[in-house]
């Protein structure tokens, strides 16, 4: 397994050595770790060759890039009006209790992140949520329950 | 209501572009420019005129962006658009190219959009094929956003492509003359450049056809809520917010917000007179159905929740006034203020339309007040 240090250099040769390289290149850490570490953070701004206040400064601006550390799956559930409408607090509840977290939680054994977030544009589905990149709609209790059970097998 | 089926009518790409590159650049701006074409992303610059103002810049380097960073509650078109016809986005993007001399363009997707990142890239992959067959030097980077819905207003959009904080710029200068690293940048929504296309293909008086004089044409409507219709219809602009409550309604509809929670809220009383369009409510797409059965309390709490999340907090109005705003109608709901206390929030708002820098901070007011001013009871009691 290549340390830490040299996967950044790695995406760096990727993406590019330039300030515009910054957001791929933090997008896929938080792809591949689910989170951003401030070692990382610092190794990207020596890669780039700006301040690490610079980086840190960008990535807390984004919601998505984490700096707490995450689970290896990021539940994130929409909490915008119409998720909202659409009974919302009954999915976010259901998951609570087959993860015995709260939100902002991550699971001990680190699999699962539960998380709310804005509008994700699955307002005719509603509810809806994003398991890392994929989205999950017209959820209610059985079918989030489902998916998480699957998730849990993986 | 009329139905229009353009936006995801199948059309050959190749057919359009080979035919639209053997013409002028001033032929396709004055046919967008004919057309009466306003951008479809909710503010409604008028296309032919960014695409002219970008074309008369004299630098080298120019840019074609599309934003595809819909954050909007309460629209989902976009999303649609892109997972249906990608090529007709590129395709836009491509006679925007020629249309101001650019050779490389972005498409800004926002990141809860990633699961369509494989498939955009090999339909890229097909598309700079197709544009070193015509001989048409044009590339285009996809590149992502991660969660910050700030980053549609174009100038927040801009810094995150140069991998900076989504902060907005001040403006002047405009994206035509100073945009992306400073070049001469033309940034158009999705559906906007699809509607390009289809000028291109039909010709402007198709379009010109359709719709009133102050919004031509057709556009994506995003319907959701109290509604047995939710989903994404195309229809002619123009029509009341009556005849849409008619058409997608559960039958017990008291308000429509239309333009998501940067937008209007229309209450029953005024169904029948407001036009959907930008001479009466403008929409980015976003037609929001409320019944009965909901508390506008709710309704604005939510909003307020998201604008106070999502200001970039760069300016005081903004970032101060949406806590102020939130704080305000909680502290009147739990009785410690008395309901005069709403009179002042809606001059707060008002003073946010006038002092924030961006649209964010401006449109807050539009949901605020317009709620606020037709809901006043379910506010306090």
């Amino acid at each position: 397994m290549i340390t830490e240090k040299e996967f950044v250099k790695e995406l760096a040769n990727k993406h590019g050595r330039t300030r515009e390289s910054l957001m791929p290149i933090l997008q896929d850490i938080v792809s591949e770790k689910r989170s951003l570490s401030e070692d990382m953070m610092v190794d990207v701004a020596r890669e780039l060759d700006i301040s690490a206040a610079d980086v840190f400064g960008t990535a807390t601006f984004y919601s998505f890039l984490d700096t707490k550390p995450r689970g290896k799956y990021v539940i994130r559930i929409c909490k915008t009006i119409s998720c909202s409408m659409k009974g919302k607090i009954e999915i976010l509840h259901t998951l609570e209790d087959i993860l015995k977290i709260k939100v902002g939680e991550t699971t001990a054994d680190r699999k699962f992140s539960l998380l709310e977030t804005n509008c994700i544009g699955w307002c005719h589905k509603a509810p809806a949520m994003l398991i890392n990149d994929t989205p999950y709609t017209e959820l209610t209790t059985e079918k989030v329950t489902e998916i998480i059970q699957e998730y849990i097998k993986k | 209501m009329k139905r229009v089926d353009l936006i995801f009518e199948k059309v050959e790409c190749r057919e359009i572009l080979s035919k639209a590159l053997e013409m002028k650049p001033e032929e396709i701006v004055q046919a967008v420019l004919d057309s009466g074409l306003k951008g479809r992303g909710g503010a409604g610059f008028p296309t032919g005129l960014k695409w002219k103002f970008t074309a008369a810049e004299k630098e080298p380097v120019k840019y074609i962006i599309c934003n595809a960073d819909e954050g909007e509650p309460g629209t989902f078109k976009d999303r649609q658009i892109l997972d249906e016809v990608p090529e007709k986005v590129f395709c836009g993007m491509a006679l925007a190219s020629k249309a101001i001399g650019s050779k490389e363009g972005y498409i800004y997707l926002r990141g809860e959009y990633n699961f369509l990142v494989p498939m955009l890239q090999e339909k890229l992959e097909n598309f700079h094929a197709l544009m070193k067959e015509l001989g048409h030097e044009f590339f285009i980077h996809l590149r992502l956003g991660s969660g910050a819905y700030i980053c549609g207003e174009e100038s927040a959009l801009f810094e995150s492509i140069e991998g900076k904080r989504g902060e907005p710029r001040n403006k002047p200068p405009y994206p035509t003359s100073k945009g992306l690293f400073d070049k001469p940048t033309s940034i158009n929504n999705v559906e906007t450049l699809v509607y390009t296309v289809m000028i291109l293909r039909y010709g402007a008086n198709r379009f010109v056809e359709m719709g009133t004089k102050d919004s031509r044409g057709s556009k994506v409507f995003s319907v959701s809520g109290d509604t047995p219709r939710a989903g994404i219809y195309e229809l002619e602009l123009g029509m009341s917010v009556a005849e849409f409550v008619e058409g997608f309604g559960d039958g017990d509809t008291k308000a429509v917000q239309v333009g998501g929670a940067a937008g209007f809220c229309v209450p029953r009383k005024r169904f029948d007179d407001t036009i959907i369009g930008f001479e009466g409510v403008p929409t980015g797409g976003s037609m929001k159905l409320f019944n009965s059965s909901r508390s506008m309390y709710n309704v604005i709490h939510n909003y307020l929740d998201f604008f106070e999340e999502e200001s970039c907090g760069q300016c005081t109005p903004c970032r101060v006034g949406c806590q102020q705003l939130l704080e305000g109608i909680e502290a009147v709901k739990r009785g410690e203020k008395t309901s005069k206390y709403l009179d002042e929030l809606v001059k707060l708002a008002a003073t946010m339309k006038i002092a924030s820098k961006c649209g964010l901070g401006q449109s807050v007011g539009n949901a605020f007040s317009s709620i606020v001013e037709n809901f006043k009871e379910e506010i306090i009691y």
